[in-house]
């Protein structure tokens, strides 16, 4: 059990944390042909946008209710029903995401109530399904503004239908990229359960190149899919962020299943016993095959993570699934987070600072940490700790691919593994005199240079 | 083989020196120390191997191998020797014989051509040809060439005749530092040759363990004048003839080169080694004694002692709060190592059991130490077979295996932590400070909670049944021929 450390001070340098209505328009972006839809001033939608075109490589749909100087005294109702006349036009999506801003919940507005009373009088809104999740920017970050938006679309969509036996329900963490999902989903069709994953970035923002240009996401959970979800066997839900979404579920009679992580030998292990008591099913050959490929990456790679120190600043749930699993190989780790959840409470470590990456350098320089995990941002302070940089979470900007890196599951783990080991690899540490305080030795050995005058 | 070679090689058998060889009946010394390899159960490294393990950590020399490609674009760029200076000697020179080479007789030639352009390329020291198998059967005269290259280039290009078949890694050492001897020793002079300057052979400075003891050597003021090989330049080799004492680190392959300095150069010998506290300290003691016996000044005694005191007392502490952590391990040795009796010792201090130890490459001397550190013969066992240590290491009889690099997977493939002391090895375990880090691997080793979970059933088996409680005699397993760990 971790004591959570909260820094006394004022300023905070380098933000870690990623805001709350972002995590909930990523969410919204994996529901097929989607529009998140901040309610909030327009730089509130400019800023995220931007955030997650530079990390998705891709077009991102987010548009802004672009509350103004009038609405954001007098209220922003008009704004919401206006601003979604305007995108049913402009894009004709199948959802719209609503997420709230600092703005409008400082306010104090009661967005859910004007939204109810508005749709009840705008029949001919009826083929656009409206979501409205609470996220104000100074209650959680980006696992929190996710979870909040994947539990107002059950409430909101999920209804009561009968038992679909072999049908499960799938709830990624928001860190999870669609090489991620796309590994969990593989593991439980390979038992020959049919999973309803919601919401689905490995369909929408995957990285494909589609044959038609839309206003809206190319891809996602189908909302015909999403009314079916009361009537699964079981819910599996990813991260302790999507517990509260779970347990809604399990309202409407479906049991739920809170994975902490599936990243880590005993992680997917449990996660494995849960698929073959809910299946019946023989485990596959090839998972078997994969549990042994990750066996032997263990081996291998606790030469270099045995005794690691390692700085990692990541979000609750995402640092406990990584750095359990290198704690459990031996890791030392130096732990910033960026709220105080029960994940964060569970990582492996004495203390963790609730904190920012000006709080990870320092951490990092005062127990002489050896390799950085976190995301982009911390690229500056490797440079000036010359620390090898292992980039995972959100946002990653200046690499490419960032929802290729799979760290789930049997073979996630054994890459993720190899993928820290490689960082340490490459800076390579050879051995000096002065390393040992050995004196050097005197130049009268040396080679003279002078070429040879030969030839 | 030719003559001179063969005469060579009895040469290099002929050791006076060497208590084990003097041991032997005539007719047996002459077969030699190298076990006759078995084929199909052999896997230790050639004679050229064994020559470029004792002659490439000389750094500023350009290392070229006379061979086709297999000896050297297999073999290059796969050890820790660390160098303080020039990163030449971890380049990979080779003439590359092609078919149409050795078939038209091109090998000399190529030969020359290639010392030419490494010396253009490179400018180095020297240049350090090794003929090898193929160039040594078709009749490549290398010490023609080379002599005629250093007279053509003015930089010397010395011969190490090495093919592999003539023997093993061990015959190699003994060849490829015969060669420094005939050819590189006593051709320079110090520019202040010193009452405290010494040789040190045997060390090869594997991820910098000889500045682990260089340290105390600075604070006592003993100079590192000659070194075979660690950390060394082609001058060092060249000067060796005036240091006052020579140390061999362990190492019974070159004490022919120790005795020719002695015989040659009056430079009086003497075998220790710097692994474990008690050994690093008598062979801080002897160095000292038999330097002030050579004139050096006599208060380098005392404070030979005070270093001795302090640097004991210190390892001493910093290895306390590893104790707990440690203690009561069990240490499986495999090793060539019949001089680890140091570390074993060091290691039973701090509450480590060993359970065994090999004793493939030891003396009768060697065997009566070990009787007497650990108390019986029990732990002592010949060459294991891979499989026959996987049993014995999956029914958990070891907590953890100290071995070099070839038996590596049979103790991870067993699930049982394995730690490198051989010359692949990334870690410094040399000196007093190296015994602490060889603490600390082992504790990193066995404290792992990797180990916990590997060793956990799959979600779909049944719990593996528990290992059995039998008592552990190593002298009772039975004895392979294989000795798959040759080093």
């Amino acid at each position: 059990m971790a004591r959570l450390i909260h820094p006394d001070r004022a300023l905070s340098t380098n933000p870690l944390k990623v805001s709350a209505p972002l995590g909930a328009a990523m969410a919204y972006l994996g529901i097929e042909g989607a529009i998140p839809l901040f309610h909030g001033a327009q730089g509130c939608t400019a800023f995220a946008m931007v955030h997650m075109v530079r990390h998705f490589k891709e077009a991102i749909p987010l548009q802004t209710t672009a509350m103004n100087e009038v609405s954001a005294i007098l209220g922003g109702g008009e704004q919401i029903e206006e601003a979604i006349e305007n995108i049913r036009k402009r894009a004709k999506p199948a959802f719209i995401g609503i997420a709230s801003t600092a703005l409008v919940e400082t306010r104090g507005e009661d967005v859910a109530g004007e939204l109810r009373e508005m749709l009840r009088r705008r029949t001919d809104f009826a083929d656009t399904a409206v979501v409205y999740a609470a996220t104000p920017d100074f209650a959680g970050g980006l696992e929190e503004g996710w979870a909040r938006a994947v539990e107002a679309i059950i409430d909101a969509l999920v209804v009561e239908v009968p038992r679909r036996v072999r049908q499960v329900n799938l709830l990624p963490g928001a860190n999870m990229t669609a090489a991620d999902i796309e590994e969990v989903a593989g593991m439980i069709r390979a038992f020959g359960l049919t999973p309803v994953i919601l919401p689905d970035l490995s369909l929408s923002l995957d990285g494909h190149l589609a044959e038609d240009w839309r206003g809206h996401s190319l891809g996602g959970t189908r909302l015909a899919d999403i009314a079916t979800m009361g009537g699964s066997v079981a819910t599996l839900a990813i991260g302790e962020a999507m517990r509260p979404a779970a347990d809604r579920l399990a309202a409407l009679g479906v049991p739920a299943h809170v994975f902490p992580s599936l990243t880590g030998l005993k992680a997917v292990d449990a996660f494995v016993a849960t698929l073959m008591r809910l299946s019946g099913a023989e485990v596959p050959a090839s998972l078997r095959r994969d549990r042994a490929r990750l066996s032997d990456a263990m081996l291998d790679a606790h030469f270099h993570i045995g005794g690691l120190r390692v700085a990692m600043g990541l979000e609750p749930d995402l640092g406990f699934a990584l750095g359990t699993t290198l704690a459990a190989m031996g890791a030392e780790l130096t732990c910033v987070t960026t709220t105080a959840t029960a994940a964060a409470e569970r990582l492996p470590v004495a203390e963790v600072a609730v904190g920012d990456l000006g709080d990870l350098e320092r951490a990092a320089e005062r127990d002489g940490c050896q390799l950085l995990l976190t995301h982009a941002h911390g690229r500056m302070m490797a440079e000036r700790l010359g620390l090898p940089h292992v980039r995972a979470g959100f946002p990653i900007f200046d690499r490419l691919g960032a929802m290729d890196a799979c760290r789930t599951g049997y073979r996630g783990t054994r890459a993720f593994l190899f993928e820290v080991a490689n960082a340490v690899l490459s800076h390579p540490h050879r051995p000096r005199p002065e390393d040992f305080g050995a004196a050097r030795i005197s130049p009268e050995f040396d080679h003279a240079t002078p070429p040879p005058s030969h030839h | 083989m030719s003559e001179a070679l063969k005469q060579k090689i009895q040469d290099a058998f002929h050791e006076p020196g060497c208590a084990t060889n003097a041991a032997k009946p005539e007719a047996e010394r002459k077969k030699g120390c190298a076990k006759q390899l078995t084929p199909g159960a052999a896997a230790g490294g050639c004679a050229f191997d064994g020559a470029m393990i004792a002659l490439q950590p000389i750094t500023d020399v350009a290392h070229l191998v006379h061979a086709p490609l297999a000896c050297w674009g297999n073999g290059w760029d796969n050890r820790g020797s660390a160098s303080s200076g020039s990163e030449l000697y971890r380049k990979g020179f080779t003439t590359d014989l092609t078919e149409l080479d050795i078939v038209m007789g091109n090998g000399e030639k190529k030969l020359y051509r290639a010392i030419r352009e490494v010396i253009a390329q490179e400018n180095p020291a020297a240049v350090f040809v090794y003929a090898t198998c193929v160039t040594a059967l078709i009749g490549d005269d290398i010490g023609a060439v080379c002599k005629a290259a250093t007279e053509r280039f003015g930089r010397p290009v010395i011969p190490v005749n090495v093919p592999g078949y003539v023997g093993s890694k061990n015959l190699g050492n003994k060849l490829g530092v015969d060669a420094l001897v005939e050819h590189v020793v006593g051709t320079m002079e110090p520019a202040e040759p010193g009452l405290t300057d010494i040789n040190i052979i045997g060390d090869f400075n594997l991820s910098g363990e000889l500045w682990q003891v260089k340290p105390l050597l600075d604070r006592l003021g003993i100079r590192i004048l000659g070194s075979i090989s660690g950390d060394a330049r082609y001058a060092q080799v060249a000067m060796m003839h005036r240091a006052r004492v020579t140390m061999l680190v362990c190492s019974h392959a070159f004490m022919a080169i120790a005795r020719k300095l002695e015989e040659r150069h009056g430079i009086p010998w003497f075998e220790g080694s710097f692994y474990g506290i008690s050994d690093t300290s008598a062979a801080l003691r002897t160095l000292c004694r038999m330097l002030v016996e050579r004139g050096a000044p006599a208060d380098l005694l005392p404070r030979c002692e005070a270093l001795i005191a302090e640097e004991e007392a210190r390892t001493r502490a910093e290895l306390a709060p590893l104790r707990p952590r440690v203690g009561g391990r069990r240490v499986l040795l495999y090793t060539g190592g019949h001089k680890t009796w140091s570390v074993v010792s060091a290691l039973q201090e701090l509450g480590i059991e060993v359970v065994g130890t090999s004793m493939r490459k030891a003396t009768d001397g060697d065997r009566g130490r070990v009787t007497e550190i650990m108390g019986t013969d029990a732990h002592m066992y010949e060459n294991m077979a891979p499989a026959e240590m996987y049993r014995l290491l999956r029914e958990a009889r070891a907590d953890v295996l100290m071995s070099g690099g070839r038996s590596q997977f049979v103790a991870l493939k067993a699930r049982v932590p394995w730690i490198d002391v051989n010359q692949e090895k990334h870690e410094p375990y040399a000196g007093y400070m190296g015994m602490v880090e060889l603490v600390r691997a082992i504790d990193r080793a066995v404290n792992n909670p990797m180990w916990a979970d590997l060793r956990e059933p799959a979600p779909w088996e049944v719990p593996a049944c528990e290992a059995p409680d039998a008592p552990f005699v190593l002298a009772s397993v039975p004895g392979s021929k294989a000795d798959f760990e040759d080093c």
